[in-house]
């Protein structure tokens, strides 16, 4: 890590005119993130095959940026994110279906059921070192599963949660059809923008400072006075309210909750699609989310084996690029 | 409930708890020498219950397969190793466990080709079918069976590796694999067995379960699961830890479920839960 840092260095101090292009088109990104973001978000229902799959890349989108800011920039490899996910959108089902809450109180329901369950996670998990880390956060997360098995009074248990149908949104005196898909993803894409800002604000903070420094280096970080473990449980919970916030967009767009969410196949996705982004970039996460659900949609069309390419493709881009799809293009084209 | 119950319960933790502690010890032992976590754990155990009934198959006896089975994943396990997880030496810790997890998948996927997704039944062996009087009540034999064998491998793992010379440079190498380098053993090869022998444990554990449930491609996601909480109980890189661990988990399941059936899994992750809090390093984990 160390090593990489000098070698990143180096280039600045070289001013030729295309590295300094380079590096203009890198503060461009940079600084301009999320707009970029949404103006590519605008446009990308009408780019790809079909609405379905454009709401599918909001939610991971979103999913795969808040399990960035743990994994990427934390540098906490969390297997159990699902967990987080599962709980928004079990939350919100429940509020609306068998409270009567209205959508955005649901929506803020979900957020906050999420955070609290990332609380209690991450202050069990954070105790833990390296690579236990990741074989915890694991089991905890399948705990979660088995709790939403067994408690099927409340989750429908395997059947899934069903019969919360949001059929419109009203705001502001609108009344928008959000059966609609078009205007479904518009109305969804609001919430992945304010994952986007929040997201780019934390990481512009001395906080998103402090999270890179343990990153790089927790001894160090604790040596220059960070309190490590509340840095990390503070990161955790802010990473586990996005995902939370994703569980709700998926809850609202599928108006049913599977199981399947809370598996550990659903954290194992997510870090997937993180990794193949490109982790600790602000723009991975939602290339990675976008490329993953690509690759299922023309696979699948294949073989219903489309799984065993994923993971192939998966295993080449630990091996050969393991910062990623766009990790990779900011190496080679920017810097 | 009466006491007999309760022992013949105890009898059948145990023998779960045996299969945990031969699946558990051989991740700890691939970690505690390469500092690799294989999440490719729980698919080499499905495969291995999948190689173990092809060969019975094929021979028309079970016990080809105990053998045969746990060698022949084994060497696949090496040439994991050598061609996958070498690579990956000197690089981040979870590069290893991000690339094992996606092989995990392949391999699920890859056995759902060849044999379908439903599960097949792993017929006891003829010998071992029955019940033994205990003096206490009956006892289905081929638990007492798969609790016999576990112990005979764990004897013979830990003579392996306390009295041969092999076990000598294998522990060595566990503290410092460059000192090792400088004295003139090569590592690498040490590197490959260790991986070839943990992975060829978790086969093992496959092939003796196979008769106690069925065998089908997702078998193995549990199992990972209970191995991971197994090896954080224990301490991972711990021997000892995940014998022990493993059969307390084994017993802590089964009596669970002889008092309330749907607890049963929850009961391991909160006695993981509880031991995080007290003591996050694992029983008989090394401090950090």
């Amino acid at each position: 890590m160390e090593r990489d840092m000098t070698v990143k260095s180096i280039p600045l101090a070289a001013t030729s005119s295309g590295a300094r292009k380079a590096t203009d088109l890198a503060a461009a990104l940079t600084n301009w993130r999320v707009l970029l973001s949404i103006a590519a978000l605008c446009l990308l229902p009408w780019v790809l095959p079909s609405k379905a799959l454009a709401v599918n890349v909001l939610v991971y989108g979103v999913l795969a940026m808040g399990y960035n800011l743990l994994f990427g920039y934390t540098g906490l490899l969390s297997f159990g994110h699902a967990a987080f996910f599962g709980a928004g959108a079990y939350v919100t089902g429940i509020a609306i279906g068998q409270f009567g809450v209205p959508w955005y109180g649901a929506v803020l329901l979900g957020v906050i059921g999420g955070g609290l369950l990332a609380l209690a996670i991450g202050a069990l998990s954070i105790r833990t070192r390296g690579i236990y880390f990741s074989m915890v956060t694991l089991a905890l997360a399948q705990l979660v599963y088995h709790v939403a098995l067994q408690a099927s009074s409340w989750t429908g248990g395997e059947n899934g949660l069903r019969g919360f149908t949001v059929a419109k949104i009203d705001i502001a005196g609108f009344s928008i059809n959000f059966l609609d898909p078009v205007s479904k993803y518009y109305v969804l894409m609001v919430f992945a923008a304010l994952a986007l800002w929040f997201v780019s604000r934390i990481l512009n903070s001395p906080f998103g400072a402090a999270i890179e420094a343990i990153r790089e280096n927790e001894t160090r970080a604790r040596t220059c006075g960070y309190d490590v473990e509340r840095t990390k449980l503070i990161s955790f919970v802010l990473s586990g309210l996005i995902c939370a916030l994703a569980g709700t967009m998926s809850a609202l767009h599928l108006a049913f909750v599977p199981l399947d969410v809370l598996h550990y196949q659903t954290s194992g996705m997510i870090v997937m699609m993180t990794l193949l982004g490109g982790a600790s970039s602000f723009f991975g996460p939602f290339v990675g989310a976008l490329a993953f659900l690509l690759m299922e949609d023309v696979f699948s069309l294949w073989t219903s084996h489309w799984q065993i390419i994923v993971g192939s493709i998966f295993i080449l881009f630990v091996l050969f690029l393991p910062k990623g799809i766009w990790g990779t293009f900011l190496a080679r084209v920017v810097r | 409930m009466d006491a007999e119950l309760i022992l013949i319960q105890l009898f059948s933790g145990v023998a779960l708890g045996a299969i945990l502690v031969i699946t558990a010890l051989g991740l700890s032992i691939i970690f505690g020498m390469l500092g690799v976590v294989n999440f490719a754990h729980g698919a080499l155990f499905m495969i291995g219950a999948y190689a173990g009934l092809w060969v019975a198959s094929l021979t028309g006896s079970f016990w080809w397969g105990l053998l045969v089975a746990p060698i022949m994943i084994g060497v696949f396990g090496m040439a994991i190793e050598w061609l996958l997880v070498r690579p990956l030496y000197g690089r981040s810790v979870d590069d290893p466990l991000l690339l094992t997890f996606g092989l995990s998948y392949v391999l699920v996927e890859a056995v759902r080709i060849v044999f379908g997704n439903d599960g097949i039944p792993f017929p006891t062996p003829s010998q071992l079918t029955g019940v033994a009087n205990l003096g206490v009540g009956y006892f289905p034999i081929y638990r007492l069976f798969v609790i016999v064998v576990v112990a005979v491998v764990l004897l013979l793992l830990w003579l392996a590796l306390e009295k041969t010379k092999f076990g000598l440079i294998v522990r060595a190498g566990s503290r410092d694999p460059t000192i090792m380098r400088v004295l003139g053993v090569n590592i690498s090869k040490v590197w490959l067995l260790v991986f070839g022998v943990g992975v060829g444990l978790a086969a093992l554990g496959g092939v003796l379960a196979g008769p106690m449930r069925t065998v089908n491609p997702e078998m193995g996601s549990l199992v990972l699961i209970e191995a991971f909480v197994v090896t954080v109980i224990g301490g991972l890189g711990s021997l000892l830890g995940s014998v022990v661990a493993g059969l307390l988990v084994g017993v802590a399941i089964s009596m669970t479920a002889l008092f309330a059936p749907e607890m049963g899994t929850i009961v391991m992750f909160a006695l993981m839960a509880l031991v995080l809090l007290v003591r996050p390093r694992g029983l008989f984990g090394k401090a950090a």
